[in-house]
Parts: structure tokens; sequence; C-alpha cells
């Protein structure tokens, strides 16, 4: 083989195993995904969806345990998106060339990269402890909250910044102020990238199990939260529950569990891109 | 007007610094129980003791166990990670059609959206009776399924950002070397690589940070054992396992063994810190190298 023949074949090679490389993530994912609905699927029912926990696995359901993902997405909500737009836009339109916004912006890509668990001892202390409100749908709201705050004020900035600088100066030019520039120009125009972001943070938020387990969470609740001071549990907790215990018809319930949270978290994602890709061809410059 | 316009700055502003509230709210809360906790415990015993066992009778506190079934899995996710997201990151850059590249991208960080409770069930029921197969001392608790899996898990952070690092490198370099005869292969080894590999190391050191700080999926498949072994056959525990562990029990609030967790907390607190703060210092000096 001579040397250009050889180097050739290498670069083929290295295609093929490019090709198989991508698809070996794609291929597990799959395999993992086919087993949980073959496992899964027959145990869902409207019984799975609307029963109490219970120690008697075929009779145990995920009531509480969907219940409380959803007041915790909510509550969490709440808190988190005027917290994370304000600032992503103070950061974009205000403070942009002072010491303090460059302070700001190595503290959130910091706090973006503090491990979730870690936000869970926050929580714990300050609002379980300090603020006295224990193990309750609030105390997980407000960590998840805060868990969710770097991404949210990363792309509200991303989002903005895509807005270019002639539609502010028009604004200007016709007399607006900052803040009406800011309210009926850039964020109409940067909507589209400030839900996107909001809905990948609210995915993330649906799948964490970790921060709400040391916050005080609870495995077991017999009976769904009514109020945001209410104990409550999610559904990965539901899920890690189940795993955690020896009898294989509970691996059934896994199953079926884990088809719901995906379902959840595929459909948020599902939301986002869509959002992002119809923004992307209605606003143009 | 003005003076609206003053007050909406202001609560702006505010919202902002929140932020910081919530870094000082976190390291005092992981400093001052951890204070209070060396005081009992002396720090030397803490980063030397080859035990860590607060939850028995014969207590030790020496951290290094857990310490060592994070690394553990961690090395193990990444020596998965890194080949194969490099791999691929390389592959969409230069060979794959582009219209391949923008259907496989999002495809690949669906990985990266999966809860990770989902993927603990999979190591310990999918993955581990898979390997007890060919490796029969293999225990049931293992760091190699649970790396192994984080290590899928971790792929498209590195594929992504390795990817935008290399398609950040100029246009002529590139044309550069295919002028001079190079094939794909050479041109993406021998220019691509070693022009981004700032922003190549970024992914791994933020990848080796997310791997660390991993919980679920690790507490679910690499066991509850902490051991000082390198052993990626048996249950270890790692740093965040023990403090879910700590937190579903029902240890007595200002205990020693309640504040274990802020102190196991703040050693992975640290490692976090170092490895994201490098990772930011190296993304700012090598920004403009070629602007």
């Amino acid at each position: 083989m001579t040397n250009s023949e050889l180097n050739r074949f290498k670069d083929k090679a290295f295609q093929w195993f490019g090709i198989f490389c991508t698809m070996i993530g794609l291929v597990v994912l799959a395999i993992f995904l086919i087993n949980i609905l073959i496992d899964g699927l027959g145990r869902i029912d409207w019984d799975f969806l609307n029963n109490l926990p219970s120690r008697r696995a075929h009779r145990a359901g995920i009531y509480t345990a969907w219940i409380g993902t959803i007041w915790i997405l909510v509550l969490s909500s709440l808190i988190a998106f005027p917290l994370g737009i304000a600032a992503g836009i103070y950061l974009e339109e205000y403070g942009k060339r002072n010491r303090m916004a460059s302070f700001l912006e190595v503290n959130i890509s910091n706090l973006a990269g503090v491990p979730s668990i870690i936000y869970g001892l926050l929580g714990l202390e300050i609002f379980g402890r300090v603020f006295g409100l224990g193990g309750s749908l609030l105390t997980g709201a407000l960590t998840l909250g805060l868990l969710i705050l770097p991404i949210i004020i990363v792309t509200t900035r991303e989002a903005i910044k895509a807005v270019p600088r002639s539609i502010r100066d028009a604004s200007f030019a016709l007399g607006a102020s900052k803040w009406q520039t800011i309210w009926f120009q850039v964020l109409p125009a940067s909507f589209g990238g400030i839900l996107t972001g909001v809905i990948l943070a609210l995915s993330r938020a649906v799948g964490e199990a970790a921060p709400l387990i040391v916050i005080g969470a609870l495995a077991y609740v017999p009976f769904a939260p009514k109020s945001p001071m209410d104990e409550f549990t999610v559904l990965p907790i539901q899920i890690f529950n189940w795993i955690s215990r020896p009898q294989e018809a509970f691996a059934t319930n896994v199953a079926a569990a884990i088809i719901i949270l995906l379902l959840i978290t595929f459909m948020l994602n599902g939301i986002a891109v869509y959002l992002r890709n119809k923004w992307q061809k209605k606003v143009k410059w | 007007m003005r003076v609206q316009e003053k007050i909406i700055e202001g609560v702006l502003w505010l919202s902002a610094v929140i932020t910081i509230l919530v870094t000082i709210g976190i390291i005092w809360v992981l400093l001052s129980e951890s204070l209070t906790f060396f005081k009992e415990v002396s720090i030397v015993d803490f980063l030397t003791d080859t035990q860590w066992t607060p939850l028995f009778a014969d207590k030790h506190f020496g951290i290094l166990p857990l310490v060592a079934g994070t690394m553990l899995t961690t090395a193990i996710a990444i020596a998965v990670a890194l080949p194969i997201g490099l791999t691929i990151a390389i592959y969409l850059n230069t060979y794959a059609p582009a219209g391949f590249r923008a259907t496989i991208k999002p495809m690949l960080e669906i990985l990266a959206t999966i809860p990770t409770v989902v993927y603990g069930f999979f190591a310990l029921t999918v993955v581990t009776p898979f390997l007890q197969s060919f490796i029969p001392n293999l225990a049931g608790f293992n760091s190699l399924s649970a790396g192994l899996v984080m290590g899928i898990m971790i792929i498209p952070m590195i594929s992504s950002l390795s990817e935008d690092a290399i398609s950040a490198v100029p246009k002529s370099l590139r044309e550069g070397a295919y002028g001079m005869g190079a094939t794909k292969f050479q041109t993406a080894f021998g220019v691509l690589v070693p022009a981004a590999s700032s922003g190549i190391l970024v992914s791994v050191i933020l990848a080796i940070s997310r791997a660390v700080g991993e919980t679920m999926l690790v507490a679910i498949a690499a066991g509850q054992q902490p051991r000082l072994t390198a052993n990626p056959l048996v249950p270890i525990e790692t740093i965040t396992t023990y403090i879910v562990q700590v937190s579903l029990g029902d240890v007595p609030h200002g205990s020693l063994e309640y504040r274990t967790i802020f102190a196991a907390g703040i050693t992975l607190f640290v490692f976090t810190f170092v490895l994201n703060n490098i990772s930011f210092w190296i993304r700012k000096k090598y920004q403009e190298k070629y602007d």
C-alpha cells in the first residue's frame, strides 16, 4: 500500500468509526426506550394515574407524585421566571460595561455549574430551617426556582442580544424612553427565545430528584398536596423509591412511571424546539 | 417618568443581585455547618482517614473513600464520553452532510434531557445484568455500569461544545490544509483539533464537573458502601450518594451525623467550583485567539 492509499484508508476508516460513535448513543437510547415501553406500557391505565401510593405494587399509583410535580413546576416557574427574566434584562440592557456586571456574569456561570444536590443543602438550611418552611412544596419550589434561575438568565440574555441595534435606535428616535423601548420593542421581539429557554428550564426541573430529597420531600405521601405548605413527593422521587424495593412487581411500576416522566420531559422539549423554529422563521431582521 | 424609569431599573438590578445572594447563601450554609463539624472532627482525620463510617458505632470520618468513589465513576464516564464525544464532534463537523448533522445534533441532545433517575434504572436493570453475563464477579451495584451509563449521558455535552469549538476554527486554516493535499482525517487531527484544543478542554472540564456532581444515577446503580478502591466491579459510594443516603434516613437535625452532609457538600462544592473556574478562565483567555 502506498502512502497516499494508506492515508485514504485511514480517512475512510475514521469516517465509519464516526458513524458508529454517532449511532452508539442513539442505539443505546432506543434499546432502553423499547425495554421500558415493553415493561411499562401495559401497566398504565386510569387507576395507575389516579391511585394513591400503596405497599402492594399492583394497587400503587402515581397520583400524589404527578400532582406534586405539577405543583412544583407551577410554583418554581412563578418564582424563577420574573426573577430570571428581570436579571437577564438588567445584565443585557443596563449594567453592561461596569465591574459589577462582569462580577455578576462570573457568578451566574458559577451558579450554573453548582451540582443540584448543593442547592438541596441550601434549601434545607435557608428555606427549611431559617424560614421555617420545613419539607413543604414551597421549600421545594424555592430550591428548584434558584436551581433553574441561571438557565433562564442566560437564555434571556441571548434572546435579547439577538434583537438588532436598529430596532432600539428607531424606538429611541421616536422619543421612547429606555424602559418603553425594552417593554414595547425588545421584549416582544425576543419573546420566542425567552420562552424557549424558560420551557427548557422547566424540563430540567421536572427530572430533578436529588435536591428535593435533601430538603426532605417524602417518598411516601398519603394524600395529594392541597396548599404550598403541604408535604409532597414528585415523580422522580416516586420512581427512585420504587427502584429501591426488592419486589419484581415494582419494576413494572417503575417502567410505567418512567414512561409518564419521559412523556412530560419530551413534551416540554418538543414545545421548546417548536417555538424556537417558529420564531426563527417569523422574525427576520 | 424619570422616577418610574429609575424604579424599574432598581427592581431589575435587585433581581440580578439576588444571584449573588444565592452564592453567598450556599457558601454560608456549607461553611457554617462544616465549621461546627470540624470543631468535633479534626480536619486532618477528615482528609487522611481511609474509612467513612459516620452512621456506625465505630465512627470514622475520612472523606477519601467517598472522594475515591466519585473519582472512579467520573473517570469511567469520561473514558467513555471523551473519545466518543470528540469523534462525533469531528465526524459531524468535517465528514457528515449538512442535513444529517442538522437532524442528528438535536437527537443526540435528547440524551442530555433524560432525567437521571431514568439512567440509574437503566444502569441497574439493563447494563449491570448484561455486563454480568461476561463478568461473573460483577456485583449488583458497581461503579462500572454507573460510569458507563453516565458516559453516555454526557456524550452530548462533549460533542456539542467540541463541535462548536471546531467550527470556530477559521476557514483559512482548514482550506490551507486541504490545499496542501491533506485528507479530512489529517486536517482534523493535524489542524482542527490542535486549533480548537482550548474549547475541547473546556468541554471536558465541564463534563467532569457535571459527572462529579451527578447524584441519582450513582445513588441507584453504584451502591452505598464507601470504600477506598479503584476496582470498578464492587459497590462504592460517591459524595453525592452519601448526602442522599443521610437525607433519606432520620438523622436528627443538629447532630454530628447531620453535619457530615455539609462537610461532604463543601468537599463537592470545592471540586466543582475549581473546575468551573478553570474552564471559565480558559474560555476568557483563549476566546479572541483568532479574531
